[in-house]
Order: structure tokens, then sequence, then C-alpha cells
């Protein structure tokens, strides 16, 4: 995908800086932003924000290896973050994570996020998801499922695989 | 039988509650911030002479309200130690990072009743003479921070945020920034360097007191999203009205989060120290007990960098005799007050509320490895025995739980932990460490077994059963 941000979004964006006294705040919510619209932040997206926020490009590049929410590579359209802290592990998380990757034909011994070759599910182990009351949770792309089972696994992967079409 | 006593979470799970501002409105939303404006100077018997805004800072130090983000400093103390002369403006920063592993009451206010968060707020800029303000919201909560946004536009429409705030002259404005994942932005000087758009690298006290060099060097308050909202509270009952509420030194409502092998996990918010941690667990107004068959293992009291408790340990508590004397008094766990200081008396913290329960059928080795691998991934890197030391004990732990263990693991284990606690910038090398050094000591038997059963399995050259 060539790299081009639309106006509407620029101008949103141009916006958000304006919400602090100095731009380099806004590195956070522009690589937010960038990483909703194309999927990953690229290495075009760090350079870009560099450029409209005054910054070198290492200065951004190093927030993206920093937190582990920004994504140098494409992410799966459905992506699944199961929550591997000890309330959720207490309630079975490490399962529904086989779960997952069984059905997705993924390797169940890798550590680390795993997309699968259609590009339609990323699945990974994440920390505390700040829901430990419903353990196990579960967040498919913005939405957390709560007390998670294996058929809300088998639902979740159903909807995935109706999505077509690219990030 | 002890009961929820709902100040903060009063609405938010009614039928027909919702988060818009029409609805808080007509709940008594807003009063409070009407109130807290209209507030008259004071001239005290000294003759001293307080402003409107120190008249309400003055009444949260008289609350006695505590903050209830982790650490349990007064809130009123915090405030004043704000730097007012430097001519640098104040700035106020909302942690909604919560990410303190079981942990999941901010959750509840941001979901369900963020104006109560955005006039908490408000109030607190003012009495603090801030006028940017920010809510620093943990990145895995995008409808939290959607929400927010829809409660803070909602309430400059209606002219109780922006310029000339209800036409006091008063101009205050407040944003929502994101995190993106790092637990360590929880943390009061990371939060602010990751606000500054940087690494959450925690900054050194001295002498970066956020009071005094924060936001961009100037004075900042941090304060967590309940503490805020508690503010709401004390500028509506008045301080001492409030403070009746809990026990003395512990005063008010907090919201306990209660997870793990519990019936009803969940979020109960109680007077401070008016529910013991055996209530909590058993009482079927909260956990409801555990699941049938099981015994209580050990608790995690506060979040889980807390110290871990075992079941049957006695305290030895500090108590008001009959005859108003100072006596010790042997304590069960379970008949431990929750509340700041008894937990700190049993050697261990209430931190951000959070108890995580784990029964009879639950591996120390296996509970303990997991929240290691926690800290190993969560450290942001600056220091070195907390960077090494977090992965060596991860490491040591993840074997240990694998079939790998040696019958000396739970010595090397507590001399990592050891190395780490009080040699780091911040007191995520403590958070780190604690876990450790209080699991391994109470159930060193668990951990010196498990590395002796490794042992021999290996020298009869087999495979041990649970490596995996
Ligand atoms: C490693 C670490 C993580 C923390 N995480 C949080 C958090 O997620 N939320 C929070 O409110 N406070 C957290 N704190 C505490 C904050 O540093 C700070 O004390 C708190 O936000 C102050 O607010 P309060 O006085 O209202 O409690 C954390 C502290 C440490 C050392
Ligand atoms: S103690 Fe750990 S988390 Fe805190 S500054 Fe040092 S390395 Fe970072
Ligand atoms: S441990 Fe999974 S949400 Fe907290």
């Amino acid at each position: 995908m060539s790299f081009k941000v639309p106006p509407q979004l620029e101008a949103q964006l141009d916006e958000l800086a304006t919400h602090y006294p100095q731009k380099r705040s806004a590195s956070l919510m522009f690589l937010h932003a960038l990483q909703e619209h194309f999927g990953h932040v690229s290495r075009e997206a760090v350079e870009w924000t560099a450029g409209k926020l005054g910054l070198q490009p290492i200065n951004v590049h190093e927030l993206v290896t920093f937190y582990p929410m920004f994504r140098r590579e494409p992410l799966g359209r459905t992506h699944v973050k199961v929550c591997r802290t000890l309330s959720c592990a207490l309630a079975g998380s490490a399962s529904l994570r086989r779960h997952f990757i069984e059905k997705l034909g993924l390797n169940p011994s890798l550590h680390g996020p795993q997309t699968t070759p259609d590009g339609a599910f990323t699945v990974e182990f994440v920390e505390c998801l700040a829901s430990c009351g419903t353990a196990p949770v579960v967040m498919v792309n913005d939405d957390l499922v709560e007390k998670c089972t294996t058929s809300d696994c088998d639902r979740v992967v159903a909807s995935g695989r109706g999505k077509g079409g690219t990030r | 039988m002890p009961n929820e006593h709902r100040l903060i979470l009063k609405h938010a799970d009614q039928a027909g509650y919702t988060p818009d501002i029409e609805c808080y409105q007509r709940h008594g939303g807003y009063e409070a911030l009407r109130k807290a404006l209209a507030t008259p100077a004071r001239e005290l018997p000294d003759g001293k002479k307080q402003t409107p805004q120190e008249v309400v800072r003055d009444e949260v130090l008289k609350s006695g309200l505590r903050g209830r983000g982790g650490a349990g400093f007064s809130a009123g103390l915090k405030w004043s130690f704000v730097d007012r002369k430097s001519g640098k403006p104040i700035y106020l920063v909302c942690n909604a990072d919560e990410s303190e592993p079981g942990t999941f009451k901010d959750r509840q206010i941001i979901h369900k009743d963020p104006h109560q968060l955005v006039e908490g707020m408000i109030i607190s800029c003012w009495a603090n003479d801030v006028r940017l303000a920010y809510i620093y919201i943990r990145g895995e909560m995008p409808h939290g921070a959607r929400l927010l946004n829809q409660a803070l536009s909602e309430a400059r429409a209606k002219g109780f945020l922006g310029k000339n705030i209800l036409g006091t002259g008063y101009d205050l404005e407040i944003h929502v920034h994101r995190g993106a994942g790092a637990y360590i932005c929880g943390e009061e000087t990371g939060l602010i360097e990751s606000l500054e758009g940087k690494r959450a690298y925690p900054r050194i006290k001295p002498p970066y007191f956020p009071a005094v060099l924060g936001l961009y060097m100037s004075p900042t308050i941090v304060n967590n999203v309940e503490t805020l909202c508690a503010v709401r509270h004390i500028v509506t009952m008045g301080a001492g009205e409030y403070a009746r509420l809990g026990t003395p030194n512990n005063t008010g409502t907090r919201i306990v989060s209660l997870s793990g092998d519990v019936v009803r996990p969940g979020y109960f918010e109680i007077e401070v120290g008016k529910a013991t941690i055996g209530e909590l667990i058993f009482d079927p107004n909260f956990g409801g007990g555990l699941k049938p068959g099981r015994k209580l293992k050990a608790i995690i009291p506060g979040g889980s960098s807390s110290k871990v408790l075992k079941a049957g340990e006695k305290f030895r508590l500090k108590r008001k005799g009959a005859d108003g004397q100072m006596v010790q008094v042997e304590t069960d766990l379970l008949d431990l007050p929750y509340d700041f200081d008894s937990l700190q008396q049993a050697g261990t913290m209430s931190g951000s509320g959070a108890i995580i329960v784990m029964d009879d059928t639950r591996d120390m080795v296996d509970a303990l490895a997991n929240l290691s691998e926690f800290y190993a991934h969560e450290s942001c890197g600056q220091c070195t025995p907390c960077r090494e030391g977090a992965l060596w004990l991860a490491k040591g732990l993840e074997r240990l739980s694998h079939g790998g263990g040696r019958s000396e693991d739970a010595e090397y284990l507590l001399h990592i932990a050891q190395n780490i606690q009080g040699r780091t910038i911040c007191a995520f090398g403590e958070a780190a460490a604690w876990p450790v050094l209080s699991f391994v000591k109470k159930f060193k038997d668990d951990f010196v077994a498990r590395g002796k059963a490794d042992e021999e399995a290996r020298a009869r050259g087999v495979v041990p059963a649970h490596h995996h």
C-alpha cells in the first residue's frame, strides 16, 4: 500500500497537535491514528510523523519499538489479544490461546504475535487488560470479550473468516 | 453483615443509567462544581485569609482522602507540595492507565460514569489553578477514550469546561491522551515522559518530583481516576461528613477489585476498613466464598506488586485498647480490616485495591512464574538490576515451573530479588521483587520440593511429568 495520508485524517491530526504546548507530545496519538488507518506503522508513517511534529525520525521510531501496541508489520484484520496475566491464567487463558492457535493452524510453541498467511487473523498473548473480574478476557480488535469460552473463540474465528479485503 | 457502600459507583450499575451528560445532571451531576465555584473566601481563627481555592484544597486535606492509585498518599498533602511560585503553569494529569494486574475499578467509572471523573477533575483543576489537564488512559481502552472525549465535549457545550466556566472567568481545557500498552506508563514520572511524547522512562526523584518538575518541567499533579472522583464527593458532602465514612486515617470509600478463585469475582465499593479480607472473600455480599470443596491457599492483597499473604498467617496489629492505650492484637489473615494501615502492618499493602484469591488447587511456583513473566516483559530497561534481574527471575521461574528446576533455585530467586529492590530509579524494582520475596519465603517448601523433584527425575533420566 502506498503511503498517502488522506486530507481529512491530516486535518484531524493537525487539530490533535494543538492539544499540547509542545507538539512532540502528540506523537503517540499520531501513531495510533496512523496505525488505525493503515493497519500498521510503516517507515513512511514514522518519517511523516517526525516531519509533522518537527522531530527526527529516530524520536518516533524509538516509540514504535518501545510501546507494545504499535506494529511495524501489517496485522491480521481480526486482531485477537488473549490476556495471559494471573487472574486470566487462573481462569484458563492458556487453553483459550491454544484453542485459537490450533483452530487457525498457527504454531502453539511460538511466542509473540502470529498472523495467518491470508492476513485474516493475528493472535497474541498480552498482559492484564484490566477486566480480571470477568476472566478470562480476550480483546477482538477494539472489543472486549469477557468470560470468554471456547465457543466464543469459535464465533470470533467464524466471523473473522467472513471478513474479506485488506486493511 | 458488612455491605457495599456505594458513593462513587452509586449509579453506575442502575438500570437506565447512561454515560451522557443529561443523565448525569438528572442525578445531581455538576452541582458539586457549582458549589465549589461558589465557595466563599474565609478567615481562619488566627486571622489568616483563605481564597476559595485554598478552602477547597483544605477540605480535601481534612477529608483524609488518600490516593487510590497505589501508594495511598494523602491527596491534600500532595496538592500542598505543588510549587505555586515558579511562575510556570500548573498541570494536572489523571492517571487512567489502570494496568496493575488484578485491578479493574477505573474501567467501571470511565465506561459507566465518565462525567463524574470529568467533574472531579474540573473541581481539582480549579482548586489548584490548573488551566490545562490531561486524562492519560491506557491504549487498550479505546471505548473508554471515546466515552471520555464525548463527555468532555458535552461538558464544553454546557459551559462546564473551556473558556469562562459558568461565567466565573476561569478557563480550563482537558484532553484525552492514549497510552500504547506499556505498564510503566502507570508510574507517574513514566506517565509524564510518555505524555511528552517519549519512551516512558521514569525520572529519578529527587529532583524530578512532579509537584515541582513534572510535565514540561512544570509543577504537575498526578492523581488516579478514583481519587479525583472522591474529590467531587468531598465537595458535595463536606470534609467532615466524608471523613466519617471509613475508619480513622483510612477515610471514605474505595472500590475493591476481587478476582481469582472466588464464586463471585467483581468490584465492590466499601467504606475503607469496614470489611475484612475474610468478609470480602467469603461474604455472600462480596466474593461469596470459594468453589465447593476448596480451601484458601493465598491471596495477593493489593495488585500483583503487593506481597502475598498465606492462609492461616497471623499478624500483630496495633489497636487502641479499651483504656485508650495502644495494644498489639494478634489478627488472622481473614480478620485483617481492608485498609491502608492494617495491610501495611501485615507487611504488605492495599496498593491499587485489587485482591487476587488462590485456592488449594493452585501451584505457587506456577503463579509466581506467571507474575514474573509480566515484570520481565514490562521493565522499561533503564536500570540494570531491574532489566536484568526481572528477566533472570522470569527465566529461573520458567525453568522451575517446566521441569528444569534445582533444589537451590529458591535461594537463587531470593538472591536476585534482594538485589533489585532499593537499587532502581522507580518503584517498579520493588514491584518486581516483592512477589518473589514473599512467595518464595512463605511457600519455600513448595519451591524447594519442586526443584528437588526435577533433580531426582533428571538423575533417573526421565523427563519430569510437568514438563510441557
Ligand atoms: C510500576 C508502577 C505502576 C503504577 N501503575 C499505576 C496505574 O496503573 N494507575 C494509577 O493510578 N497509579 C499507578 N501507579 C501509581 C502512580 O505512580 C501514582 O502514585 C498515582 O497515580 C498517584 O495517584 P493517587 O495519589 O491519586 O493514587 C503506579 C506506580 C508504579 C510504581
Ligand atoms: S526500576 Fe525498572 S521500570 Fe523503573 S526505571 Fe528502572 S528499569 Fe525502568
Ligand atoms: S489478568 Fe486478565 S484482565 Fe487482568
